[in-house]
């Protein structure tokens, strides 16, 4: 069964045309790792997926449902579909606890005993339990990523999306973030991730697609697509990503 | 060319014709505290320094009016402040809510309300809203006198505290909004637990000078026309220098507005400062 199918997908900011055209789908259980240079298309294609970016003309469907139908309630389709950002974009004002609680509480309504229960088991996932009552500011970019990731996965979503969820750390922060998402795909979550870590790519994706000029130009198998690419595109972003200065 | 060098070499070290800088510094402020010196003594002897005392600071004057200056006349300036402060408060975060609607309409309505309320005086916000029930035969504001107060106070605060937030609620993060959206948030729901406690946090002290502001303002309710139960501050001290043909009660609730005035301005200053210091 497919989580992600999408259909004809065109994306343009004004006169700029960002996605020429994307059919691609990913099916239950699977990581598909996105990557390409950037202004290739790739960050706008996954904020489409849960409509953040209102697609200009296609189709996006997430769990059968479709979200470009003007009748289809947003809001719950969102319950379905985590997202984690480049910036964390936790809530500031709220501590750790309350960040990971209050959509629970507020959009599914659950009881706060429940929300508490839910908060814990998933902080304890991520490695943070011991920093639930911090705020956000008071931790490192890693620490809060991590929470962010904690924060998504409060809300039992069946899809998990990622949006360069390690190009803002320390490079010795990235570990951390990897070593949970890894976790989590070994726990079966469906998960689509734009990124510039070919070493999680090639490790952890069933799939991982290759996106230039707002096209998909390369889709298959890591050890197809990062190993032995078959188009000149690909091989020419690979060589500068994996042999930077050569 | 050893020549040149040698010249450009002492050049520097050439006297000046005239007076070096410094120099004239240092006569420029002898100056300066010159004529500091002449004006006050000129001041001390021609001033009559027992009538400014009798006029300003007579201090059995300021007693007549202990223990009602406090009790009474700052109590409803108070009253009057904080019940213009919510009204504005409230009202304000409307606009700005309206002001950055998708909504058209709205947001031509609540930019129109703006530009009308920041550009009156606040004393003929007060001449109208005393005139009401003219206007409006049998038309009475709950509360009287405090209703009358607290709205005219609230609408044209309320003006000014719309652009406070608007441009609060601006400052918030673009991925605050996304995140919230992210997690199933409706709009309004991701607004109110989300982006305005943060921009209401970036606005405090643009609020506290708004509350200083409105302080002094309350000043204006005499227009209304208030009995002796509802006095504030600066019609309070008028009636007393009037009672006693003496000034000292004007300069007293002064003092007392000060009292209130400086310390607010001083925590407004310290939040902008700790705002400035974090993120």
């Amino acid at each position: 069964m497919s989580t992600v199918e999408i259909r004809n997908l065109h994306k343009s900011f004004g006169r700029l045309e960002v996605l020429k055209g994307i059919d691609f789908t990913v099916e239950s259980g699977q990581v598909v790792c996105v990557i390409g240079p950037s202004g290739s298309g790739k960050s706008t294609l996954l904020r489409c997926v849960n409509l953040l970016e209102q697609p200009t003309s296609g189709t996006v469907v997430v769990g059968g449902v479709d979200l470009t139908d003007p009748d289809v309630d947003i809001d719950a389709a969102r319950r379905r579909i985590g997202m984690v950002f480049q910036q964390f974009n936790l809530f500031p004002h709220l501590t750790v606890r309350r960040n990971v609680t209050i959509a629970q509480e507020r959009v599914l309504k659950r009881r706060k005993d429940e929300c508490d229960r839910v908060a814990r088991e998933n902080l304890e996932k991520v490695g943070l339990i011991e920093k639930i009552d911090a705020y956000p500011p008071q931790l490192s970019g890693g620490q809060q990523q991590r929470v962010a990731i904690a924060r998504a996965l409060a809300m039992n979503p069946s899809l998990m999306l990622f949006d360069e969820p390690t190009s803002a750390l320390d490079p010795e922060l990235v570990g951390d973030v990897l070593s949970v998402m890894r976790q989590l795909a070994e726990d079966g979550m469906t998960m689509l991730v734009v990124t510039h870590e070919m070493g999680f790519a090639r490790e952890v994706a069933d799939r991982v697609v290759f996106m230039d000029g707002g096209v998909i130009v390369e889709d298959g198998p890591p050890e197809q697509v990062i190993a032995d690419p078959r188009h000149e595109r690909t091989r020419g972003f690979l060589s500068r990503v994996l042999h930077p200065g050569v | 060319m050893s020549a040149v060098s040698e010249q450009q070499d002492t050049s520097p070290a050439e006297p000046r014709k005239g007076l070096s800088p410094r120099k004239k510094q240092r006569i420029s402020r002898g100056v300066q505290y010159a004529v500091l010196v002449v004006v006050l003594v000129v001041l001390a002897a021609l001033a009559d320094w027992a009538a400014i005392r009798q006029s300003f600071f007579n201090l059995d004057v300021a007693r007549q009016g202990l223990p009602d200056l406090f009790t009474v006349a700052l109590r409803n300036t108070v009253i009057y402040t904080v019940s213009g402060f919510v009204l504005g408060f409230v009202l304000g975060l409307v606009l700005a809510l309206m002001r950055l609607s998708s909504v058209a309409p709205y947001r031509w309505v609540s930019a129109i309300y703006i530009e009308i309320f920041r550009g009156l005086p606040m004393l003929l916000i007060f001449l109208l809203i005393g005139s009401l029930p003219l206007a409006f035969p049998g038309f009475e504001l709950p509360g009287g006198v405090y209703g009358s107060a607290a709205l005219g106070l609230g609408v044209v605060s309320a003006a000014y505290m719309a652009e406070n937030f608007r441009a609060g609620i601006q400052a918030v993060p673009k991925g605050q909004m996304e995140a919230a959206r992210s997690l199933g948030m409706p709009h309004m729901r991701a607004m109110v637990s989300i982006i305005i406690p943060q921009a209401i946090r970036i606005v405090l002290p643009p609020l506290t000078n708004q509350l200083v502001s409105l302080l002094k303002d309350s000043s204006l309710v005499l227009i209304l026309g208030v009995t002796a139960a509802q006095v504030e501050l600066a019609k309070f001290g008028n009636d007393q220098s009037s009672t006693f043909a003496n000034p000292t009660p004007i300069l007293v609730c002064g003092l007392t507005y000060l009292l209130i005035t400086i310390p607010l301005g001083y925590v407004a200053r310290r939040l902008e400062a700790r705002q400035g210091a974090g993120r």
